[in-house]
């Protein structure tokens, strides 16, 4: 166990470099720059472009640049924004508790839905409800989100005017964030109404970021469940005259988890990708639609730093969650 | 009154190439303390029969029969609530792969637990001291230890003791064996079959032991069933049929007993079922 953990932890070095490459080289293939883009329709001065250019430092030789972005990394500096001109740290760390809250609501809306799902999709096998479960799936799964989330706001916002279309609460509420998790903060807040808010905000997007998760966590834990169905000490859990529930809940379920729980772990690099869309949908002030801004704005520090973040949670989380299937899994545990 | 009384056991399973007829009119009977042996070939439906007894076949299957009563209620018209009271208390059955068997995500421990929870009412306490019990009883060294091993961690022989142990954990009236020692090592089969017949003897439970082995047969039976594609050719006790057997497969299978070798190769069952036909096409004028 410890030698595959210091063999995942080595293994993350050169994963590292590879994205800072990607994060470094993106934002600089695409065309125009930043200073271009802040100076507007109003235009620029060649000379005082040139002056602008010098000053953020975009005129040195492009190897120099990534050098020193590297340097500042080690020291855990991931520059100024060029629009804001704040730390690019601050503004992640600022913004992120949304991402999380509303990828946390996704995932285990996904997982609470998904699992139960799959279950009932195996153990009812080819049964008109297996089918359905299984074709809704798959249009969940084919389904382009910024189309999905459209519909829904269509429906849900439009007419029937249950949900705002926008934002994380009311503008009505304004309450001081501990957490930064909207839901929990206007609970401490203890204004009324405030909370229903929240709820109202998140709902939507949080269907919409889902659905893909949901689709492939339910297909993931439907087959995975068919085979161990199969085995032969589910035959011997009935063999002892246990329930189905047992049998099916406990037995098969607990092996049929171990591969479920590494599709859960992908699913974060799909939450994550996911969110920047929803959020630009939903203007929902997380990372993703920072990300979005920020690339339109070429505001190479806010994406470069931005994307190496994201990056790092998506290699955290898959780290954790190969650590928690060692744990569910003792053949691995003991090996 | 029989412990376990079955006549005419049809089992048909639905398979893709249509129906099959894995059972076709066998008949059954186990008296209290007595060890009956199934043989015949692979596929002569001995497992079928005996999981259409504990109700474990899948939903393709169909099963049908006169009588399948176990103390004299018939198995096939109790609720299924019922039924799971008598399946793992009053019979009991152990497999032919012990490690597969086992459930890899829990300790054996826990294993052991979850049928005397299910069947005794059991204190915590006194559950954990059965369990330790039961491992002794079956023969696993150090058992203190071994309660909170995984099955991955035992070897073969040991696994099919533990199987033994949650299959006998509730004193069952019958033990039903499917080919216990066949993916064991030559010297643990001994074992475990000296094990099987202790505890059959100790205990008076009746025991189905379903095998190839005549030599086992003639070590363990007091009846025995020969099954042959579904059918039942032959049913007598042991010596009856060692001495004196009545139908040529019966007869194969005894002639592919090393002892009664001859010649520079053992003779094989399916020299028999050459000779079979040959007794067919003899009878018919
Ligand atoms: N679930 C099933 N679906 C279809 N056919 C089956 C199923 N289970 C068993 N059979 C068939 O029923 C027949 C009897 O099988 P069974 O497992 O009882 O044989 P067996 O006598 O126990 O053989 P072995 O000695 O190899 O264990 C075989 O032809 C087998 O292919
Ligand atoms: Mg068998």
């Amino acid at each position: 166990m410890f030698r595959f953990l210091i063999g995942r932890l080595a293994l993350l070095v050169p994963t590292f470099l590879g994205v800072t490459i990607v994060a470094f080289g993106f934002i600089r293939l695409l065309p125009g720059d930043p200073v271009l883009l802040l100076a507007g329709e109003r235009g620029i001065t060649e000379e005082r472009y040139n002056q602008l250019m010098e000053q953020f430092g975009f005129s040195r030789p492009i190897w120099e640049q990534y050098f020193d972005y590297l340097v500042g990394l080690l020291q855990g500096d991931l520059g100024i924004s060029i629009v804001t001109k704040k730390p690019v740290v601050t503004e992640f760390f600022t913004l992120f508790p949304a991402t999380a809250e509303l990828a946390l609501c996704a995932i285990i809306l996904a997982v609470a839905i998904g699992i139960p799902a799959g279950i009932l999709a195996a153990v009812k096998r080819g049964s008109f409800f297996d089918q359905t479960i299984m074709g809704t799936a798959l249009i969940g799964y084919s389904m382009p989100i910024f189309w999905w989330g459209l519909l829904l706001i269509i429906l849900f916002s439009g007419i029937l005017q249950w949900t705002p279309v926008s934002g994380r609460i009311s503008l009505m509420f304004y309450f001081p964030q501990p957490t930064g998790f909207m839901l929990i903060d206007s609970l401490l807040s203890g204004q009324k109404g405030a909370f229903t808010s929240a709820v109202r905000h998140l709902i939507l997007p949080a269907i919409v970021l889902a659905t893909i998760p949901l689709a492939v966590i339910a297909r993931q834990t439907r087959s995975a469940m068919l085979e161990v169905l199969g085995e032969d000490y589910v035959r011997t859990a009935r063999a002892k005259g246990l329930t189905p529930f047992r049998v099916v809940g406990m037995h098969a379920l607990r092996n049929a988890l171990i591969p479920v729980i590494t599709t859960i772990g992908l699913q974060v690099g799909v939450l994550l990708a996911g969110a920047i869309l929803t959020e630009t949908i939903f203007s929902w002030p997380g990372i993703g639609k920072w990300m979005v801004d920020s690339i339109a704005r070429r505001d190479y520090p806010v994406v470069q730093g931005g994307l190496l973040m994201i990056a790092a949670i998506v290699m955290v989380v898959n780290l954790t969650v190969d650590l928690l299937y060692g744990l569910v899994n003792p053949r691995i545990r003991h090996n | 009154m029989a412990l376990l009384e079955i006549r005419n056991l049809r089992v048909e399973f639905d398979t893709a190439a249509g129906p099959f007829r894995a059972l076709d009119g066998v008949d059954y009977t186990v008296e209290g303390g007595e060890v009956l042996a199934i043989v015949g070939e692979s596929g002569s439906g001995k497992s079928v029969a005996m999981l259409a007894v504990m109700g474990l076949l899948p939903e393709s299957a169909t099963v049908s029969a006169d009588l399948m009563a176990f103390e004299g209620i018939d198995l096939r018209t109790m609720p299924a609530a019922e039924r799971r009271k008598v399946i793992g208390k009053d019979i009991a059955m152990i497999f032919q792969e012990p490690i597969a068997s086992l459930n890899p995500c829990f300790t054996i421990g826990f294993q052991l637990d979850e049928v005397l929870k299910a069947h005794t009412s059991l204190s915590r306490k006194a559950r954990k001291d059965r369990v330790i019990e039961l491992l002794e009883s079956v023969g696993i060294p150090d058992p203190l230890r071994r309660v909170s091993a995984f099955p991955h961690q035992m070897s073969g022989g040991q696994c099919q003791r533990v199987m033994i142990a949650i299959a006998t954990a509730c004193e069952p009236k019958l033990l039903i064996a499917d080919e216990p020692t066949t993916a064991l090592d030559v010297t643990i089969q001994k074992q475990i079959l000296d094990l099987l017949t202790d505890m059959q003897r100790d205990t008076g439970m009746g025991l189905i032991m379903i095998t190839h082995d005549m030599g086992v047969v003639a070590e363990t039976a007091d009846r025995v069933v020969v099954q042959y594609k579904g059918k039942q050719m032959e049913t007598a006790d042991v010596l009856t049929l060692f001495e004196n057997p009545s139908h040529p497969y019966t007869k194969a299978l005894l002639s592919a007993l090393p002892e009664n070798a001859t010649g520079d190769r053992l003779p094989t069952v399916a020299d028999y079922e050459a000779m079979m036909q040959a007794d067919v096409r003899e009878v018919q004028p």
